[in-house]
């Protein structure tokens, strides 16, 4: 019986390191070809080369995707964060019949299909004149990302010991003050994570950016979608790699401020 | 309760009340505007006004009033000056597509003076046959609208015939197949995914502190590099002269490279891939929380591993599994870029037919029937969810 538990435990082993090996296999297997002095997506390399990043840096049409996609990122960044943020805080203060429900409307956007939410905000858009406009592209991404922040927000309050604000208030602060200076710095963290999250949901969105942009208003993903179904070549690779990247960054330094945070909790206690 | 005061929540909500206002405005009245395009049928109404006011009080048999003619000569008179003849040939062709070509030929035959004409029914007959007879009569009396089942019936294959009774529609079964090949690809990918976490969160769970966190990354890592580019890698792998078939053919398994793309198959691959990393985490909260050493109680007390598997540690995890695979579940309804790079033309998933016909075939009718079916089917399971798992832990943390 022993060695049949032992069989067992083995084999799940065996499955779990393969999955992980699955996950992240093929992130890493296609960056090398991004490097390929050759222009065949396959190894071996043709020898190592920087010259497919090079391509994508002379192409106007890529710098126009990148300068959109930062704009959009940033734009979408600092209207979901304060937006989500306020709805937290209104959210753990209050207790009404129909919160839960609420809670899970505002929720939403994160469940509901992308393909239904752009396709419903471009029949929405295009009478109004917002199809084809970064505008548009903002405010569809702001109500994409904003559940993020209403989360992480949510997160770092449910951790946070009320009694604090009473502590503040007994000593005679005032309750904009005591949400400046006991308050902010325990949810900073969480309002940071939510602004890395806003950023990538919306860096990383191209089923919306289909719908609503036009040549003029395209997107990095938009842009590397087009290159994957019509002229998949190593210039693609890159562009990937950038955005894989760019993923890695944001979820190391998400990485390092959940860190901070819960020693900072732990602190407090 | 004592935190939660009036007050208190009054202003709490003054503080929510702007992220209300914005996903009202920007996604639930977006959202509530595609249920109504669903039922809405107002485009042969706003090119042939007089004619659909004239035939409101036709029975739908026979042939139609006098004064439909005149209408009908009226507004496709106007309908070439202003060139919407298009619009309303397309409504009437959904009907019956070999009446499209009655509107657009007749707004071309009418003569270009119509001031003098006397017998408004022998003008349009002139201009082509078929106002003799009552189909084409039919398809509009059928198409006028103002609302309608006609969209949310074509997205099941279904339509009504003159008399007003339900038929097959004649483009072999197309969206049911459609839907059903959604719910078992969705299924499917589930299955698979919950199959392959359990072990998984199962390592995730148990690993030492450092293992363990060098672990969450690498699934992390995947669940934060976008969809687009995991589709991109997998079709680039798989791929005839892919990493995949030449490490296959290298290993001598295989003498002739696999299809593994644009077919079920690299759907399945890559959907599991994407979705994995949502099963395993909610497993994972699961395992964390179970005492370590249960499974050593059981077994000292004389249960094998597979009767302490099903007897102790299934009914505990049981909750997080269901969790999990609704999850993957609801998720898997809606990708629309994986199947569109990894599948072939009998592949695509209801997704695809959505963007399909609001961008190409420009049914947004159509578009919008299929988005109610499958909004309504995610709202379900959602709420199901939240009942699950709580709303407090909607988030994926």
């Amino acid at each position: 019986m022993v060695s049949a538990g032992r069989k067992w435990k083995l084999a799940s082993r065996m499955i779990a390191i393969l999955v992980f090996v699955f996950l992240i296999g093929p992130i890493f297997a296609i960056i090398p070809l991004s490097f390929n002095g050759g222009s065949i997506l396959a190894y071996p390399l043709d020898g190592l080369s920087l010259k497919w990043y090079a391509k994508v840096l002379d192409t106007p049409r890529w710098w126009t995707a990148i300068s959109n996609s930062v704009l959009v990122g940033t734009a979408t960044v600092a209207l979901a964060t304060p937006l989500g943020t306020l709805a937290a805080l209104g959210l753990s203060r209050s207790n009404f019949i129909g919160k839960a429900l609420l809670t899970a409307l505002l929720m939403s956007p994160m469940i509901v299909p992308t393909i239904i939410t752009a396709v419903g905000i471009y029949f929405y858009f295009a009478p109004l004149g917002l199809a084809n406009t970064l505008t548009g592209l903002v405010l569809a991404h702001t109500a994409l990302a904003v559940p993020f922040v209403l989360v992480t927000v949510s997160a770092a309050l449910s951790k946070f010991d009320r009694t604090l604000l009473r502590a503040g208030a007994s000593l005679g602060a005032a309750p904009l003050s005591t949400f400046r200076r006991v308050t902010m710095p325990i949810i900073m963290p969480g309002i940071a994570s939510g602004a890395i999250f806003a950023f990538t949901t919306s860096f990383d969105e191209v089923v919306v950016a289909i719908m609503l942009t036009g040549p003029a208003q395209r997107t990095l993903p938009r842009e590397l979608l087009s290159g994957t179904r019509e002229n998949l070549d190593p210039t693609v690779m890159a562009v990937a790699t950038v955005l894989i990247a760019v993923s890695a960054v944001l979820l190391l330094l998400l990485t390092l401020i959940q860190h901070k945070a819960r020693k900072l909790t732990q602190k407090q206690r | 309760m004592s935190v939660f005061s009036f007050k208190r929540s009054i202003g709490g909500l003054l503080l929510v009340l702007p992220l209300v206002l914005f996903l009202g405005l920007v996604f639930f009245a977006p959202l509530a505007g595609m249920l109504g395009l669903s039922i809405l049928d107002k485009e042969l109404r706003e090119v042939l006004p007089r004619t659909v006011a004239t035939l409101e009080h036709w029975d739908g048999g026979g042939t139609p009033p006098d004064s439909a003619y005149e209408a009908v000569v009226r507004d496709l008179f106007d309908a070439r000056q202003t060139k919407t003849a298009g619009m309303a040939a397309r409504r009437v062709g959904y009907h019956d597509n070999g009446l499209r070509s009655v509107i657009t030929g007749t707004a071309r035959a009418l003569p270009k003076n119509i001031s003098g004409v006397a017998d408004w029914k022998e003008t349009l007959v002139a201009a082509d046959q078929s106002w003799a007879s009552s189909g084409i009569w039919q398809a509009i009396y059928r198409s006028s609208g103002p609302v309608s089942d006609f969209f949310l019936l074509s997205a099941i294959d279904l339509r009504r015939d003159a008399t007003g009774a339900m038929h097959r529609a004649n483009n072999e079964g197309l969206y049911v197949n459609v839907l059903l090949r959604t719910f078992v690809i969705a299924l499917t990918v589930t299955l698979i995914c919950l199959l392959l976490a359990l072990p998984t969160a199962e390592l995730l769970a148990s690993a030492g502190a450092t293992a363990s966190s060098l672990l969450m990354l690498v699934l992390l890592l995947p669940l934060w590099t976008s969809v687009l580019v995991r589709s991109a890698a997998w079709l680039v792998i798989l791929q005839t002269n892919g990493v995949v078939n030449q490490a296959l053919m290298k290993l001598q398994l295989i003498a002739e490279p696999l299809a593994l793309v644009y077919n079920r198959t690299g759907v399945l691959i890559a959907l599991t891939h994407i979705l994995l990393p949502y099963a395993v985490l909610p497993l994972y909260g699961v395992m964390k929380s179970l005492p370590k050493n249960q499974m050593l109680a059981a077994s000292s007390l004389g249960a094998g591993p597979v009767e302490a598997f099903f007897r102790i540690y299934l009914p505990q995890i049981a909750p997080g599994v269901s969790a999990a695979g609704l999850l993957v579940f609801i998720l898997a309804l809606g990708y629309y870029i994986t199947p569109l790079l990894l599948g072939g033309a009998g592949d695509q998933l209801l997704p695809f037919y959505i963007a399909y016909n609001t961008t190409q075939s420009i049914n947004w009718g159509l578009a919008s029937a299929l988005g109610s079916i499958l909004l309504v089917a995610t709202v379900l399971l959602y709420f199901a969810y939240v009942r699950l798992v709580g709303v407090e832990r909607i988030g994926l943390g």
